[in-house]
């Protein structure tokens, strides 16, 4: 508790214990009037003056002034009356007890939540002299050393340069099992280093590490407002003056209508409570605030699963998800793509024949991709290298001279064709690297393949010497997160992928997709996103007028998966795209709307699960506390629902939807 | 150009009308209001002074809730 709420406690429990012992007190008269002014002013005396300050400001409707109107009424009316001051009391008691209380809760959970959250790192240690020095990290340039000790948070990517430890990712991605790193091996800022002393090399300033990038986007994350919470501002806006007005009618109106229509006493005194009551059951503050407490702790909850949401609003697009549209590569599969056999020409027409020249193939093709990242060159890359040591023992020196080390100085004028291929000229001969549309494109007749999976056509000046055969392996998760999506709800599984349809089918058949698309080029990936998107629209449009309104409400929304390499244009053209395995990719945490921190497709269904939850707490609440309010409201009307009851109204409600908020934090189990 | 202030402020609805505050101020292009993690993000106007404009804001939230606190 801060002191703010120590003193409000304090005022709360003095107020409390006097309207306790007034109760036993046999006074009559104004001198009961003049103590138990004591307890309210003492519990209220804030209320009261902001509300006097929102009158001298026009600003007369919050909740102040209902408050501060309700109990000086109450008041009014027990002086005409008996005299018992008790209800107005204790209706400022209770009040005050149930802004006590939000303000703790809030204050609680903000704190729970930036502690979730707390991967910044205080300092960095830097070696000066022989000797280790703390720096704030912000002053660590590309390029420098810095020691990361155990124990301690690893404050900026970097390569490692010397050592070996484990680490701790659970912060980041909420994985569990540690993780191993050696010497050479690339390191994302915001790990716990737990076992041995690492040297690092940094590889970016403080600002563009990871750890930063997180940060930032989890710190802004709520700032980006759902429709939802957006409704209820505008909702509070309207809300209080209308009830305010109708209280006033509820006081006049019915007692006129008494003495003039009917010709019977007004007994102003019973609509006067009536509308006081009124008042008190109106209070909007446990709709304002337990809907925004809701999407906080939903998106809290979400980061701490490693599943970081950029925003309220896309926590709620994310809960209507109805089909989600995978890329192949990355996504589904660990595009850890390996070279599963090389194929020569038939016919004796080519220079290439027996098994040395499968390893010459191999060669020119790595040399032809030397300069691409792309999975596939890096598979033909790995394969040629391992090819190197594996032969080394028993190879003959002419061999190993042959198998020459990957020389980039024997290659020149590269030339990437996206979705295609390479060309490149290779010791002077110009080699084609590619899919058939290279081919096609080059004129050269090729063979096919009658294996599954992606084909690498090589031609060597214009002439077709064989193919590379690569086949990528499916995630072990990829299958159970499928069979988690149709669960949750998720209708259409779709996938899409530049690779050959055989590849796609046979994969999309062993994780159970419903459809794909294959042998897309990039650009097809964005048409055809819009397409389905398109699709939808269509067969909304054409359902019939009366389900039109409710349909088009309901359109599930559309959510792409991908790697977040080369895919940003699709990532943001869908209702949501998601992006995995962000640890070190910053295009990916750029265009998506949500970043999984690791690359497992679980999360997927996971962060969908999130979703709805929230989503779900944020409806039970809007229900819950309308209902509630609006039962009261016309039990107030009537005259059956006395000041008590309008008290558990507002205080009751409020502390139940705060409380049920919270319960959006824990994700741990979905 | 875009800054980011703490605040202090107890009620979720006072934040609220804190942002409509801000945003009706001159200079102000947009601003959003976080009760969650209690920061305002401001929007300004192309050349205006950013520290003059905060002034204002901080004026005119004070109308609207008087209960509350922006860091500048």
């Amino acid at each position: 508790m801060n002191k703010k709420q120590k003193k409000m406690l304090t005022r709360i429990i003095i107020a409390a214990v006097l309207m306790i012992v007034l109760a036993f007190l046999p006074v009559e008269g104004w001198l009961r009037l003049a103590l138990y002014m004591v307890p309210y002013l003492t519990v209220g005396y804030d209320i009261l003056r902001k509300a006097f300050k929102g009158i001298c400001n026009k600003q007369v409707f919050d909740e102040n002034f209902l408050m501060a109107i309700a109990t000086i009424g109450a008041i009014l009316i027990a002086i005409t009356r008996d005299g018992d001051y008790t209800e107005a009391v204790a209706v400022m008691l209770f009040y005050q007890i149930g802004e006590l209380f939000q303000s703790y809760a809030v204050g609680k959970s903000r704190k729970n939540i930036s502690e979730l959250m707390d991967i910044r790192p205080d300092y960095a240690n830097v070696e000066v002299d022989g000797q280790l020095e703390q720096v704030d990290p912000d002053e660590v340039a590309i390029g420098s050393y810095i020691i990361v000790q155990p124990g301690e948070k690893v404050p900026i990517d970097g390569i490692v340069v010397e050592g070996h430890s484990t680490l701790n990712t659970v912060a980041l991605t909420g994985e569990s099992i540690p993780r191993d790193i050696d010497e050479g091996g690339e390191i994302t800022s915001g790990c716990i280093n737990m076992t041995g002393v690492l040297k690092i090399q940094t590889t970016k300033e403080f600002g563009e590490s990871t750890v930063s990038k997180i940060l930032d986007l989890v710190e802004n994350a709520s700032s980006r407002k759902s429709r939802s919470e957006d409704f209820i501002a505008k909702f509070a806006k309207y809300y209080t003056p209308i009830v305010c007005y109708s209280a006033l009618a509820l006081a006049i109106i019915p007692p006129l209508v008494q003495i003039f229509v009917m010709g019977v006493s007004p007994e102003w005194g019973d609509w006067v409570y009536r509308a006081l009551t009124f008042l008190v059951i109106s209070c909007p503050c446990a709709l304002v605030i337990s809907i925004p407490l809701s999407f906080f702790a939903g998106l809290g909850g979400a980061s701490n699963a490693g599943v970081l949401i950029k925003g309220s609003n896309y926590l709620e697009t994310l809960s209507q998800v109805d089909t989600v549209v995978f890329d192949k590569t990355g996504t589904l599969t660990k595009g850890a793509f390996e070279v599963v056999g090389v194929h020569l020409v038939s016919g004796a027409s080519s220079t290439f024949s027996d098994e040395g020249d499968q390893h010459k193939i191999l060669e020119i093709a790595a040399h032809a991709e030397s300069a691409s990242s792309h999975p596939i060159a890096k598979s033909i890359q790995r394969a040629y290298l391992s090819c190197l040591e594996g032969k080394m023992d028993n190879a003959s020196d002419a061999m190993v001279d042959s198998y020459r080390e990957m020389d980039r100085t024997r290659v020149t004028d590269i030339r990437e064709i996206s979705g295609k291929g390479v060309i490149a000229s290779v010791d002077g001969k110009e080699v084609a690297a590619g899919n058939y549309r290279l081919m096609n494109e080059l004129g050269i007749t090729y063979e096919e393949c009658d294996e599954v999976g992606t084909i690498v056509h090589m031609a060597v000046d214009g002439a077709y010497v064989g193919h590379i055969l690569i086949s990528d392996v499916v995630k072990e998760t990829s299958k159970q997160a499928m069979t988690e999506l149709k669960k949750a709800g998720v209708k259409n599984l779709v996938m899409l992928t530049g690779d050959v349809e055989q590849v796609a089918k046979k994969v999309a058949k062993e994780l159970g997709i419903d459809k794909v698309f294959s042998q897309l080029m990039p650009g097809d990936k964005v048409a055809k996103v819009e397409e389905l998107l398109g699709v939808e629209n269509a067969v909304e449009d054409g359902a019939s007028n009366v389900q039109n309104s409710i349909s088009t409400k309901k359109r599930g929304k559309l959510a792409f998966a991908g790697d977040g390499i080369n895919d940003a244009p699709v990532l943001s053209r869908a209702d949501i795209g998601i992006a995995m395995g962000a640890m070190g990719s910053d295009a990916a945490i750029e265009a998506a709307d949500v970043v999984l921190m690791d690359d497992d497709p679980m999360k997927i269904a996971k962060a969908i699960k999130i979703s709805r939850k929230c989503m779900g707490i944020v409806y039970q609440n809007v229900i819950f506390a309308l209902g509630v309010k609006g039962i009261c409201l016309i039990l107030g009307a009537f005259g059956i629902a006395n000041m008590w009851l309008a008290i558990f109204a507002d205080v009751g409600v409020m502390v139940i939807a705060v409380l049920n908020a919270i319960r959006a934090l824990f994700v741990k189990n979905l | 150009m875009k800054k980011t202030y703490k605040i202090e402020v107890d009620c979720a609805n006072c934040a609220n009308k804190m942002e409509e505050a801000a945003k009706n101020t001159a200079g102000v292009k947009d601003a959003v209001v976080n009760f969650m993690t209690l920061k305002m993000n401001v929007e300004f106007e192309e050349g205006v002074d950013p520290k003059a404009v905060m002034t204002e804001v901080k004026k005119n939230c004070k109308i609207v809730e008087d209960d509350c606190e922006i860091y500048f």
